[in-house]
């Protein structure tokens, strides 16, 4: 069936079926390829995405759950203060290896530093778990969250 | 031929690869070059070689000519050509090179072979247009050459001051004659002003904000999405499936048996199956019900091999890789001898991004987007397998989300082009993270039973390791090899080094610093067991092994510099404060040393063991030699770091168990990567030093594990001789 939702402030429409997970109707359907694809089992965090500004895993949120609720992805996190500062704290850091990850990595991290301007090292261990990088990137992806939370806590 | 070539005739490229200009004789880039040559000056474009072309406004495009895997490849060999093009790194634009032998010569990432293959060769790249451009100004001002220089992006004529943009010269330029590039003056390094400059990766603004880079993100008009379904079995094979089931699914459009060879990294049999979405077909997998022939891999199980190793190394090992003196006299005479029996498991690679592959086989020709360290040798596996000529293939280098070696492997560009071939449509082909894990390469588990000698000052008098790994008959499978060359080998007297190896159904392949990666284990933990036998520092004992500074072992098998690796271990001694740290109960430092890949590191690791037997890495100092020129610092770094956060992670918890011949893991849950709570800060030093500079993706990858290992030992007298690290072992009661 046609389910209508709100993505990156856009109303779009995709008819699937309600199993269909988000992460596939983000990236084949509505072609929201910056979404990435890397477990299917919410094992990895690659997919992430923001549901009201909340980080879930796509892959293991059916469309049929998303209703009214507010999507946004990497493509269009960087709208928001907290996403247009951890992407360029990403850049300033080069955190970038295979980059891969890196969707579901600035996804996470968004979330956390809107929340709190001066999360400790627990905090991010505690935000960023669920987000693997293969390329091993979390000594400048720590360094990056700090820089990005600063920024925000500098600009009130 | 799915393998790179991984020439070591370094001295080679630049006098092989005669870049040639114009329409002068001779030369094979001249024929890849003169076509496009053609298009691009119509296009009011001159281009100066295969790697740099230069826009009448001044716009200058340079080729990168490997895949980049995340290695950083793409950023740093541009970079080495604009140093010497002089100009500014702000005004490069960089284009992914096509896949074409003809003008690039091998493109491919592995082996951290792209800075010694190409260091020099750029270089003159940018050498070579450069003086093209000064030749250009020199004519049209009517002076000699020698009067003219460059600032960047111009080239200006000191006496008279005058000076003309590249962009102004380039089409004239570009009918000059080619220099010869052997002869090119280069730049005096003092006055680099790129190499050796941080570059932030040139793609990373399109990775934070999500654009399409990856295989995984191509779309082709018409296409449709594949998922392929092989026996879990190694090397099985289709007996039959129950396709009109499958498709009646939902969004199926196709579904067929591909049948295929007996090529270990070829295509092999399976279920196809396309449908409208890639959802879509994979939930029609689980209709699927295929009938395997299991074949003779079924027997086969990891608990099997490591029983079978122990049987063997009660034999005498039936190849050799080293006699050096008499060991066993030496061991017969020694004041002391050690003894231990070392092994570790198969692991995968697992990149993030799942193998894929986007491809369109239809009316004899293909064309084919990869994710590939190896688009050459995929093409050349493609033509075969599909029955085509190589000249009617188009293979596109994509980013690469993760190499790791997985991706020298072009099984996936195989798959995708058959489906295609079979369909009739274009096809993107995309695994689950399971066919990832069960379908892999694995790195080979490996079994080292050690002997050494002492004598009663503690030095090193006998060396013996009786390697039991996997090959058929004397040959080795793929990265299941080891030479005889491997440290300590050629520093000690009486060495003896041989193997017996075990026939395998499953698929090995290279793993980021292959051999090393798992040798460094068994070896530098041995090391460590002797220096505490002869009661010796483990830093000060490896430098007494080394000796003095020197090149040790034959020119053909490469030379060993005692010097660098003195060097290094002392670095990290100094930068780790080996000497004279205090440490904490549970708490414990451990060193480890490895050359390969051209490059000489060392690495400290300081690690707490709770009482649950849980290990917490707290920091890892590493020192590195890989030359004179460090190109890419901030590339360099991170390179370091990901290494040994990698290794790690293998050392840590990673292990593929094979039973019943299928690997018995289904996504990450059952192979642990790192994450970021496990992550610690790792202190990276580069010692500079007169030699030519080479790669660094794999080379500080090996040393970690065994100084982990060291660590715990250090922190609990308890000695880990197998991996993963078994925290049952590290209990404190």
């Amino acid at each position: 069936m046609a389910y209508r939702i709100k993505v990156n402030g856009k109303v779009r429409e995709a008819d699937v079926e309600a199993d269909t997970p988000l992460l596939w109707v983000l990236r084949d359907t509505l072609d929201y390829r910056g979404v990435k694809f890397g477990c299917g089992a919410g094992l990895c965090g690659a997919c992430t995405v923001h549901l009201d500004g909340q980080p879930v895993r796509s892959c293991q949120t059916p469309v049929s759950r998303v209703k009214d609720r507010a999507v946004t992805t990497i493509e269009g996190v960087g709208e928001s203060a907290a996403g247009k500062a951890v992407q360029a704290a990403w850049l300033a850091h080069d955190v970038v290896q295979c980059g891969y990850c890196q969707a579901g990595q600035i996804m996470s991290a968004t979330a956390l530093v809107a929340a709190n301007h001066h999360p400790s090292d627990d905090d991010i261990d505690a935000a960023m778990g669920g987000n693997i990088c293969r390329c091993a990137t979390y000594i400048r992806i720590r360094a990056a969250i700090k820089t990005a939370a600063a920024s925000l806590a500098k600009a009130g | 031929m799915n393998k790179p070539v991984l020439t070591d005739d370094l001295a080679a490229p630049s006098r092989r690869l005669l870049l040639k200009v114009g329409l002068a004789a001779g030369g094979g880039l001249l024929v890849g070059l003169a076509p496009a040559f053609a298009a691009a000056a119509a296009a009011d474009t001159a281009i100066l070689n295969a790697y740099v072309r230069i826009a009448p406004d001044g716009g200058v495009t340079i080729a990168a000519k490997n895949p980049e895997i995340g290695q950083g490849i793409k950023t740093m060999l541009p970079m080495v050509i604009a140093e010497e093009l002089d100009v500014d790194w702000g005004a490069v634009r960089i284009e992914q090179a096509p896949v074409d032998f003809k003008a690039y010569g091998a493109q491919f990432a592995g082996g951290s072979m792209a800075t010694p293959l190409n260091y020099d060769l750029m270089r003159r790249v940018g050498a070579a247009a450069r003086s093209l451009l000064i030749a250009a100004a020199a004519l049209r001002w009517n002076v000699p050459t020698a009067e003219c220089d460059t600032t960047p992006g111009a080239v200006r004529h000191t006496a008279s001051g005058r000076s003309l943009l590249y962009g102004a010269l380039a089409t004239s330029a570009a009918a000059l004659p080619a220099p010869d590039l052997a002869k090119l003056p280069l730049k005096n390094p003092k006055d680099f002003r790129i190499i050796g400059q941080s570059h932030h990766g040139i793609d990373s603004p399109k990775v934070v904000t999500g654009q399409p880079l990856f295989g995984i993100d191509v779309v082709r008009p018409g296409m449709l999405y594949a998922v392929f379904e092989k026996c879990p079995v190694f090397n099985g094979t289709v007996v039959s499936a129950n396709l009109d089931e499958v498709k009646a699914q939902k969004g199926v459009r196709q579904a067929f048996i591909v049948k295929g060879g007996s090529e270990p990294a070829g295509l092999r049999d399976g279920v196809a199956i396309l449908a409208d979405s890639w959802w879509r077909a994979q939930k029609a997998r689980k209709v699927l019900k295929v009938v395997w022939n299991e074949g003779e891999g079924a027997g086969q199980s990891t608990a099997g091999y490591a029983a079978r190793a122990v049987e063997l190394s009660k034999q005498p090992g039936t190849k050799s890789l080293r006699k050096d003196g008499d060991t066993d006299a030496a061991l017969a005479g020694a004041a002391k001898v050690v003894e231990a029996a070392y092994a570790y498991p198969f692991i995968a690679h697992a990149p993030m991004e799942p193998q894929n592959c986007t491809a369109d086989v239809r009316g004899g020709k293909a064309e084919i987007w990869a994710p590939t360290q190896t688009p050459q040798s995929g093409l050349a596996l493609t033509a075969k397998t599909l029955g085509m000529a190589e000249a009617d293939i188009t293979v596109h280098m994509t980013r690469c989300g993760g190499g790791f070696g997985r991706r020298l492997n072009n099984d996936y560009m195989v798959e995708a082009a058959k489906i295609s071939q079979m369909a009739g449509v274009p096809v993107k082909l995309l695994w689950s993270r399971a066919d990832d894990l069960q379908h892999d390469f694995y790195r080979p588990a490996g079994w080292h039973f050690l002997k050494g000698g002492l004598d009663a000052q503690g030095k090193v008098i006998a060396w013996r390791d009786h390697f039991v790994s996997f090959g058929d008959g004397d040959k080795f499978a793929s990265s299941a090899g080891m030479s005889g060359t491997e440290f300590p080998a050629r520093l000690v007297d009486n060495c003896l080094i041989e193997a017996s190896l075990m026939p395998t159904q499953i698929p090995t392949g290279a793993l980021r610093a292959p051999g090393s990666n798992a040798l460094s284990f068994a070896l530098q933990s041995f090391i460590d067991e002797l220096a505490h036998a002869a009661g010796q520092d483990p830093v000060a004992f490896r430098l007494a092994l080394l000796g003095e500074p020197r090149l040790v072992g034959k020119a053909a098998d490469g030379l060993f510099d005692t010097g660098r690796a003195r060097g290094v271990i002392e670095l990290v001694a100094e930068k780790s404060g080996w000497d004279k740290a205090t440490l904490a109960k549970g708490e414990g430092m451990g060193v480890g040393f490895y050359y390969s890949h051209r490059g000489y590191f060392a690495e400290v690791v300081k690690a707490t063991v709770a009482a649950d037997g849980s290990v917490t890495v707290n920091k890892v100092w590493v020192a590195g030699d890989v030359g004179s020129q460090i190109i890419n610092p901030t590339g360099a770094e991170t390179q370091a770091q990901g290494a040994v956060l990698d290794g790690l992670a293998q050392a840590l918890g990673q292990e593929i168990v094979i039973a019943g011949g299928k690997a018995q893991v289904e996504n990450f849950d059952g192979f642990a990567l790192l994450r970021m709570p496990q992550s610690c800060p790792v202190e990276v030093h580069f010692r500079l030093t007169d030699n030519a500079p080479s790669g660094l993706g794999e080379p500080a990858l090996p040393p970690v594990a065994p100084a982990l290992c060291n660590a715990i030992f250090a922190a609990t007298g308890v000695r880990l001789r197998r991996l993963p690290v078994d925290t049952e072992l590290l209990k404190r009661a």
